[in-house]
């Protein structure tokens, strides 16, 4: 089947700050019609910077943006009428009603009134049952919402949230992930950034990963998630350990120098096949005891911080 | 032409403005009415008449321009400043509108409240003092061009100041001073030389002159050179904000 053309296209997307922080380096990305693609990277990644250009809220400094078929300079009506955006910051008119902040948007965007529409998104949103409360008196959760409505209000083809979760309760992270799923249904293109790579597993089709203004790989979620997800098991032994036992080496194992600790590196594929139980099984089997144990996740840090060292080598190899 | 946002926004700013029309409306027509009390029927009385014109019916035009310049400007820039305070000012740098939409929007509904504002003066102040109009269509032009520009100006001042401080300066330090300097309570011709050449320095004395003109057939300075200069005004603020929406200046990085 062949690949339907991009909703976004963008090519060789550079943006140089007035101080001369090089927030984005060239950046090529196409974003496929009607898929979910979470963003992620650390702190001054040049995420929420990339977001910012598409949807007109920062100059590019050079490169172009074409968004459902409309560049986004020359032709920024039609290009910014297919864009919904979710800021970061829960910036809202504090005294304004909710109903009327979100009808203001729509025709803002340039869409003739539809209190159908905003009636739609209220309840779709939960938010129907406030619609005449003045925003400043929501909670922090529900002025997210309001956000998110107003980015709804013209119906637009692509959305973009910026850390939609980003101090927002469990029960809330759960419900925004529905809504998302949701509008993906109805046929929008959602980006999403996040910090989290749970969220990023949990609802992405793509996950792209940005450090340094550079887009360091993109790829479907699954096959990422491989790559990412992996977890460490350390096991502290009752008693000093001078080598494996020749059936137990392995890769994935290993013994420090002191023969004191047991590391155990496995992915996430491992971890849905019984996880640390096996080995753990294996060990008491040799007799191998220990007093404690601990695993953790590979933190996103650690994670950027290989993905951009194999991406160095990669460069350097080609 | 994005006529859906224009009209989004003028209703936005003005249900602002309805929202606190204590502050917005009755403050300036309840301030301005405390000058006809002590100036027109007060003191106005014991004041000689000025080019044949009752001193209380003499300061009208004056005391209308003075208080269209300062709600024109602060209606205008506070309008523009808030969002770009709030934050919300996102919305409108990424929603598919030019400056156009955005002038007509928020230029628009200042205009609009100060030609309000404008009127319940010229009304309360017939309660106080009695006044015949000669040229209402020119007191009605003066009226409109006035506001519109000096809301114009007003938007500049909001989309340069970064601080409730700045936002406040110009009209205070500025726009006062020009005002009560600019003939509102007396005529020019009453100045001792050098200031009556001075003054003219001052744009302001063009457009009392030019409310005064529309009021008693009689002004100090050519009611042609009030219209160029209001007219002048109006031009460079319109290429200032259409300068400041194309380079993104204070607005876009």
């Amino acid at each position: 089947m062949p690949a339907a053309p991009p909703i976004v296209t963008i090519t060789k997307l550079s943006k140089t700050y007035k101080g001369g922080f090089q927030a984005l380096k060239a950046l090529d990305l196409e974003i496929r019609r009607g898929e979910i693609l979470a963003l992620l990277g650390p702190n001054g990644a040049g995420k929420t910077t990339l977001i910012s250009i598409i949807c007109g809220i920062v100059r590019p400094t050079s490169g172009t943006v074409v968004a459902d078929g409309h560049d986004i300079i020359t032709d920024f009506r039609g290009a910014r009428s297919k864009i919904g955006l979710v800021p970061q910051e829960l910036s809202t008119d504090a005294f304004e009603t909710v109903w009327s902040t979100v009808t203001f948007s729509r025709g803002l965007f340039g869409k003739p009134p539809s209190p159908a529409h905003v009636e739609k998104t209220l309840r779709a949103l939960s938010l129907w049952d406030k619609r005449d409360s003045k925003i400043m008196t929501l909670s922090g959760g529900m002025k997210r919402r309001v956000l998110i409505a107003k980015a709804l209000s013209h119906e637009p083809t692509i959305l973009f949230l910026d850390e939609p979760t980003a101090g927002v309760d469990v029960e809330l992270r759960h419900d925004m992930w529905k809504m998302v799923r949701a509008l993906r249904e109805s046929g929008v293109t959602i980006i999403l950034t996040t910090h989290y790579i749970e969220e990023a597993q949990e609802m992405a089709d793509r996950i792209g990963v940005i450090n340094k203004g550079e887009l360091v790989v993109i790829e479907d979620t699954d096959v990422l998630m491989q790559k990412l997800g992996k977890r460490t098991l350390t096991l502290t032994l009752q008693q000093k350990l001078d080598a494996l036992p020749a059936d137990l080496v392995d890769a994935k194992l290993a013994l420090s120098a002191d023969g004191t600790t047991l590391t155990y590196t496995f992915d996430a594929q491992s971890a849905d096949q019984g996880g640390v139980g096996p080995v753990l099984k294996r060990l008491v089997e040799h007799g191998i005891d220990f007093k404690d144990l601990h695993s953790k996740e590979s933190s996103l840090e650690e994670i950027f911080v290989g993905l951009v060292a194999s991406n160095r080598a990669e460069k350097e190899a080609s | 032409m994005n006529l859906h946002a224009i009209r989004a926004i003028y209703r936005f700013e003005m249900a602002r403005t309805f929202r606190t029309i204590v502050q917005s409306i009755v403050s300036p027509v309840l301030s301005t009415s405390l000058y006809f009390i002590v100036f027109g029927s007060a003191i106005g009385s014991q004041m000689k008449d000025i080019g044949g014109v009752p001193y209380a019916s003499f300061i009208i035009p004056g005391l209308v321009m003075l208080s269209l310049l300062g709600e024109s400007i602060s209606n205008a820039s506070f309008g523009i400043y808030l969002p770009k305070w709030s934050g919300t000012i996102y919305e409108l740098l990424s929603s598919p509108v030019s400056f156009i939409e955005v002038v007509l929007g928020y230029v628009g509904a200042a205009a609009s409240k100060s030609i309000m504002i404008g009127v319940l003066i010229l009304v309360t102040a017939r309660v106080f003092v009695p006044y015949e109009v000669m040229h209402p269509v020119w007191v009605v032009a003066f009226l409109v061009l006035t506001s519109v520009t000096f809301s114009m100006f007003g938007f500049i001042i909001g989309l340069w100041a970064d601080s409730f401080q700045k936002l406040q300066a110009i009209p205070l330090m500025v726009i006062t001073p020009l005002t009560f300097l600019g003939g509102a309570f007396y005529s020019i011709n009453m100045l001792p030389s050098p200031w009556d050449k001075i003054t003219l320095a001052n744009p302001v004395v063009y457009l009392i002159s030019g409310m005064r003109w529309a009021f008693f057939g009689a002004s100090d300075v050519n009611v042609g050179i009030s219209l160029g200069i209001i007219l002048g005004v109006l031009v460079v603020c319109v290429t200032a904000i259409a300068w400041i929406f194309k380079t993104g200046y204070k607005l876009k990085s």
